[in-house]
C-alpha cells in the first residue's frame, strides 16, 4: 500500500467526514443522525491510523487513539440509544424537530 | 448611683420598652403592655429627678455658675478633622429642666392613657409609640451635637406622625398625620440648611464649641460669618440662625407654619397633651434657647425676627382661639399662642446683666405651661371621654358629673389666665416685664393677648362646666363618669398640684442665659396690668357664658366679617391649599408629571421597545432545534477556520 | 494490485457512505452503514493494522450497528419511508458540507507530507497488549482504567435513562 500516497487516504477520510456532516444536518431522524456521527468517527479513525502508518510507523500511538475512540463510540451509542428510546416513549417520535421544547 | 449609668438607663429604657412592646405587640395582654410602659417611664422620671437634684445641688455648679457637662460623649461619624457627628449627653440647666418636664408629663400621660385608651384595638402599639416618642424627645434635649439634635428631631417628628395617625382607619386622622409630617418636614429642611451653614462657618457641629466660637464677637469665625457675603441685608450668620429658627418654628407651630397643630388634634387626647402641648412643640423654643448666646451676641437682627414672629403668632392664635367651638382646637390655638409667648420672650431678651430676664422667663413659662396645658388637655380628654364629642354644643353643666375634672380644669384655667398665686402668673409676669423693658410694641401685643387668653380659656371653662345642661343624652345613664377612672384622676390631681405650685420655684436660681444664678425681679407695677386685663377677660367670659344668653351672639354679630374670618382661621389653610394645589400642582407638578410621563417614560419605554423589537425579530434563531444550532456552529467554525488559515496566515 | 484494491475500496466506501446518508429508508441506511464500516475495516487491513480491523468488525459491525438496527426495529415499522423534508434544509446542509470539504481539501492538497523512513513496528496483538498495560513511559494503563470507568458509567447511565420513571408507570 506504499504506492498509495497519504494524501489520497486523507481525501477519502475527509469525504466520509463531510458526508457524515451532511447527514447530521440534513436528516431529522435521530437514528440517522446517530449513524452520521458513526461515519464521522470512522473518518477520524482512518486519519489516525493513516498518520500512524505513514508518518510514525515506529510507534503505535495512532492505533491506541482510534482504539479509545471506538470504545468511547460504543459507550456513546449506548447512551444515545437510551435517550432516543426515552424520547420516543415521551413524544412517540424520533423526529428531532418534534422534540423542540428547548427554545424561547 | 453614678451619673453616666443613670443617664444611660434614663435614655435607653424608653427605647427598650418601645422595642419590646412593638416586637411583642399582640402577644402581650394590654394590661401587661400598659404596665411595662408606665413602669419604665416611672423609673425614667425618678432618674431624671435624681439627675436634676444632682445637677442643680451637687455637682452642676462651680462658683454659682452652672457648667455645661458632657458626661457621655461618643464620636459616631467623623467627616474631617473639624467636623464630626457625636452622640452623647449634654447637661446644662435647660436640658435638665426639659428632662424633668418630659419624663414627668410623659409618665402622667402613660398613666392617664391606661383608662383613656382602654379597650382600644392597638393598645400595645400605642404604648410602644409613646415610649418611642419619649426616647426621641429625651435624646433631643440632651443632644451634644447639632446633628444629634437633628436626628432626634426627625425621630420626634416620626413618632408624632405615628401617634396623630393612630386611628389610621379615620380619613381625617390620616390627612392630619400627613399634614403634620409634611409641614414639619418642610420646616426641617430649613433647619438642615441652617445646620450646614452654621457648621460651615464655625467648622464644628458640637454645640459647646459652636457657641464658644460664634458668640465671641472677636473670634475669627464670627467675623467671617457676619461680615462676609450678605443676602437681603443680613449676614450669613443671621441667615443660618433664621434657617435654624424656621426648623424650630415648624415644630413649635409658629405662623405661618402653625397649620398642622390644630389638625394634629385628630390624635388621641393624651397624645395631644404630651406631644402637642407640653413637649414636642416646645422643641423650637428649646432650640432657640440652646443657641441663644449666638443669637443674642452675634446676630441680634435674627433674634428680632424671632421676637416679631412670636409676638404676631401669639396674638393671631389667640384671636382664632376665641372663635373655635371644638374644645381641642381651642386648646391647640391656645398652645400656639403660649409657645409664641416663649418665643418672643426669647426674642426680647438680650445678653448681659439686666437684659437676660426674657431668657429665664421663657424657660420658666415653658416649664409652667407644660404642666397646666397638659392638665387642660387631659381634662378635656376626660370631658370628651364622658361626652363622646369634641363640640362645645354637646357640653355644658358638667361640673356635677365630673367634679375632679372640674376643679383641676379650673386650676389650670386660672394658671393660664395669669391669676395671682397660680404658676402662670409668675412666668407670664416675667415675660411681660422682659418685653416691657425691651420693646413696647411687643409688650402691648402681649398684654392684649393675655386678656384674650383669659377670655377664651374661661369661655371654654364656663361653656363646658356651666352654661346650660347639655340636652343630648348619649345613652349611658350613669351620673358619675369619674368613679371608675382612677388612672385618669391621679394624673389630673398630680398635674393640678404642679400647675399650682410650679410658679413658686425660684427659677432664676436655676436657669439664666449665662448660666449664673440670678434673682428674677418682681415688679409690682408691671404685675398689675396683666392681672387686670386677665380679670376683665374672665369677667366678660363669665357674663357671656355662665348661663345661656344671647350676649355672646350679639357681640359675635357685631364683629361680623371679622368673626367669620377668624372662625375660619383667617383662611390660612385655604391659602396653603391654593398655593399647593393651584400654583404648585398646576404650574410645577403638572409640567413635571408631563415631562416624566412623556419624556422620561418615553425614553425608558422606547429603549425597552427597541430591545423587545430586536429580540422579537431574532428570537426565531432560538428555534429549539438542536440540529439548526449545530448548523450555525459548523458555519461559524468554517468561517473562523478560513479566517485563521487564509487571512491571518 | 494493492493500489487498485485501495481505490476500489475507497470508491465503495464513499458510495455506501453516501447511500447511508441519502437513503429514504432507515433500515437500508443501517445496512449501508454496516457495509461501509466493513469496507473501512478492509482499509485497516491494507494498512497492516489487522488488530484494528478485527476491532472494527467486532465492535462497530457486530455491536454498534446491531444496536442501531435493534432500536430501528423498536421505533419504526419496517419498510416505512422516512417523511421527506424541505429542500431548503438539504441545500443549506449540502452547501455548508461542500464548503467545508473544499476548505479542508484545499488545505490538504497544499500541504506536503514527508513519509517516515524509520523501521516500522509491527502492530501485533502482543505489542499492542504490552503497551496497553504498561505503566512505564508511553504506557496506556491509566487511560485504560479511565475508559473502563467511562464504560461502567455509560452502562449505568443508559439503564437509568431508559428506565421508566415511577410516575410514568402509573
Amino acid at each position: 500500500m506504499e504506492q498509495v500516497p497519504l494524501l489520497h487516504v486523507l481525501i477519502l477520510s475527509t469525504t466520509i467526514f463531510f458526508l457524515g456532516m451532511y447527514g447530521f444536518f440534513a436528516r431529522r431522524n435521530m437514528l440517522m443522525i446517530l449513524m452520521s456521527i458513526e461515519l464521522i468517527l470512522n473518518s477520524v479513525n482512518i486519519n489516525f491510523l493513516a498518520f500512524n502508518h505513514y508518518l510514525y510507523p515506529h510507534q503505535l500511538e495512532g492505533l491506541f487513539f482510534s482504539m479509545f475512540i471506538i470504545t468511547v463510540a460504543a459507550g456513546e451509542v449506548a447512551v444515545a440509544i437510551a435517550i432516543i428510546i426515552n424520547l420516543y416513549r415521551r413524544f412517540n417520535t424520533v423526529d428531532i424537530e418534534d422534540t423542540n421544547t428547548m427554545k424561547y | 448611683m453614678n451619673v453616666e449609668l443613670s443617664l444611660l438607663i434614663l435614655l435607653f429604657l424608653p427605647l427598650v420598652s418601645f422595642l419590646f412592646l412593638s416586637l411583642n405587640g399582640k402577644r402581650l395582654s394590654p394590661a401587661l403592655a400598659g404596665m411595662i410602659g408606665i413602669a419604665s417611664l416611672s423609673v425614667v422620671t425618678v432618674l431624671s429627678l435624681i439627675t436634676a437634684y444632682g445637677y442643680f445641688f451637687e455637682y452642676g455648679s462651680v462658683a454659682d455658675v452652672y457648667q455645661k457637662l458632657e458626661p457621655i460623649k461618643y464620636e459616631w461619624l467623623r467627616f474631617n478633622e473639624n467636623l464630626s457627628i457625636d452622640l452623647g449627653v449634654l447637661l446644662d440647666p435647660i436640658s435638665v429642666v426639659m428632662l424633668v418636664v418630659i419624663s414627668f408629663i410623659s409618665t402622667m400621660v402613660h398613666i392617664y392613657s391606661w383608662n383613656y385608651m382602654h379597650g382600644e384595638e392597638r393598645f400595645q402599639m400605642y404604648y410602644a409609640y409613646l415610649s418611642l416618642f419619649t426616647f426621641s424627645m429625651l435624646g433631643l434635649v440632651v443632644a451634644v451635637n447639632m446633628f444629634q439634635m437633628y436626628i432626634f428631631w426627625e425621630l420626634v417628628g416620626v413618632s408624632s406622625f405615628l401617634l396623630i395617625g393612630f386611628y389610621y382607619t379615620k380619613q381625617s386622622a390620616i390627612a392630619a398625620a400627613k399634614k403634620a409630617f409634611i409641614v414639619t418636614r418642610f420646616a426641617d429642611l430649613g433647619f438642615l440648611v441652617g445646620i450646614l451653614l452654621m457648621s460651615n462657618g464655625a467648622q464644628t457641629l458640637d454645640f459647646g464649641v459652636l457657641i464658644e466660637r460664634l458668640s465671641v464677637p472677636s473670634s475669627p469665625f464670627t467675623i467671617a460669618m457676619s461680615t462676609g457675603a450678605t443676602f437681603m441685608g443680613m449676614s450669613a450668620l443671621a441667615w443660618g440662625l433664621i434657617l435654624v429658627f424656621i426648623g424650630g418654628a415648624g415644630k413649635s407651630a409658629m405662623f405661618p407654619l402653625h397649620i398642622w397643630l390644630p389638625d394634629a388634634m385628630e390624635g388621641p387626647t393624651p397624645v395631644s397633651a404630651l406631644i402637642h402641648a407640653a413637649t414636642m412643640v416646645v422643641a423650637g423654643v428649646f432650640l432657640v434657647a440652646r443657641l441663644f448666646p449666638i443669637f443674642a451676641i452675634s446676630a441680634p437682627d435674627a433674634l428680632e425676627v424671632v421676637a416679631y414672629v412670636g409676638a404676631f403668632t401669639a396674638l393671631f392664635a389667640a384671636v382664632i382661639a376665641t372663635t373655635q367651638t371644638d374644645i381641642k382646637r381651642v386648646l391647640a390655638y391656645s398652645t400656639i399662642s403660649q409657645i409664641a409667648y416663649m418665643m418672643f420672650s426669647l426674642g426680647v431678651a438680650g445678653w448681659g446683666e439686666g437684659h437676660n430676664e426674657g431668657y429665664t422667663a421663657s424657660i420658666f413659662h415653658l416649664f409652667t405651661h407644660a404642666f397646666f396645658k397638659a392638665l387642660l388637655f387631659l381634662g378635656a380628654g376626660a370631658v370628651i371621654h364622658a361626652v363622646h364629642s369634641n363640640e362645645m354644643a354637646d357640653m355644658g353643666g358638667l361640673r356635677k358629673k365630673l367634679p375632679i375634672t372640674h376643679y383641676t380644669f379650673l386650676i389650670a384655667c386660672l394658671a393660664i389666665a395669669g391669676v395671682p398665686f397660680f404658676s402662670g402668673f409668675y412666668s407670664k409676669e416675667a415675660i411681660l416685664s422682659a418685653a416691657f423693658h425691651d420693646n413696647k410694641l411687643i409688650y402691648g401685643v402681649a398684654l392684649f393677648t393675655s386678656g384674650l387668653t383669659a377670655f377664651y380659656m374661661f369661655r371654654l371653662y364656663f361653656r363646658i362646666f356651666w352654661y346650660k345642661e347639655a340636652k343630648a343624652d348619649h345613652g349611658h345613664g350613669h351620673d358619675n363618669h369619674e368613679s371608675h377612672t382612677w388612672a385618669m384622676n391621679i394624673p389630673l390631681i398630680l398635674l393640678a398640684i404642679a400647675a399650682f405650685g410650679a410658679g413658686y420655684i425660684p427659677f432664676g436660681h436655676f436657669v439664666s442665659a449665662d448660666r449664673s444664678q440670678v434673682e428674677l425681679p418682681f415688679h409690682l407695677e408691671l404685675a398689675i396690668p396683666p392681672v387686670a386685663v386677665g380679670l376683665i377677660g374672665i369677667l366678660i367670659a363669665y357674663m357671656f357664658f355662665v348661663k345661656e344668653n344671647v350676649k355672646a351672639l350679639n357681640v359675635q354679630q357685631s364683629f361680623g366679617a371679622f368673626y367669620k374670618w377668624a372662625y375660619n382661621k383667617f383662611y390660612i389653610d385655604e391659602i396653603y391649599l391654593f398655593v399647593t394645589k393651584k400654583v404648585l400642582f398646576n404650574l410645577v407638578g403638572r409640567p413635571a408629571a408631563w415631562f416624566d410621563r412623556t419624556i422620561v417614560n418615553g425614553m425608558i419605554n422606547g429603549s425597552a421597545s427597541i430591545t423587545a423589537f430586536s429580540s422579537e425579530s431574532i428570537k426565531k434563531i432560538q428555534s429549539g432545534n438542536v440540529q439548526t444550532y449545530a448548523l450555525y456552529f459548523l458555519g461559524g467554525v468554517l468561517v473562523v477556520t478560513s479566517l485563521l488559515i487564509y487571512y491571518f496566515q | 494490485m494493492e493500489t487498485a484494491l485501495f481505490y476500489i475500496l475507497a470508491g465503495l466506501i464513499v458510495t455506501f457512505a453516501a447511500m447511508t446518508v441519502f437513503s429514504r429508508q432507515i433500515f437500508r441506511s443501517a445496512i449501508y452503514l454496516l457495509t461501509t464500516l466493513t469496507f473501512i475495516a478492509g482499509i485497516y487491513m491494507m494498512m497492516e493494522m489487522a488488530f484494528m480491523a478485527a476491532l472494527q468488525i467486532i465492535i462497530y459491525v457486530g455491536g454498534i450497528v446491531v444496536l442501531i438496527i435493534f432500536s430501528v426495529f423498536l421505533t419504526h415499522k419496517s419498510g416505512e419511508n422516512i417523511p421527506g423534508q424541505p429542500l431548503g434544509r438539504h441545500i443549506r446542509s449540502g452547501v455548508l458540507a461542500a464548503l467545508g470539504l473544499v476548505l479542508v481539501l484545499g488545505v490538504l492538497i497544499d500541504y506536503s507530507f514527508t513519509p517516515s523512513m524509520q523501521a516500522p513496528i509491527e502492530a501485533t496483538v502482543q505489542n499492542v497488549g504490552r503497551q496497553m498495560l504498561s505503566y512505564t513511559d508511553y504506557g496506556y494503563v491509566f487511560p485504560f482504567e479511565i475508559v473502563s470507568l467511562f464504560l461502567l458509567s455509560a452502562l449505568v447511565g443508559s439503564i437509568v435513562i431508559a428506565m421508566r420513571s415511577k410516575e410514568e408507570k402509573k
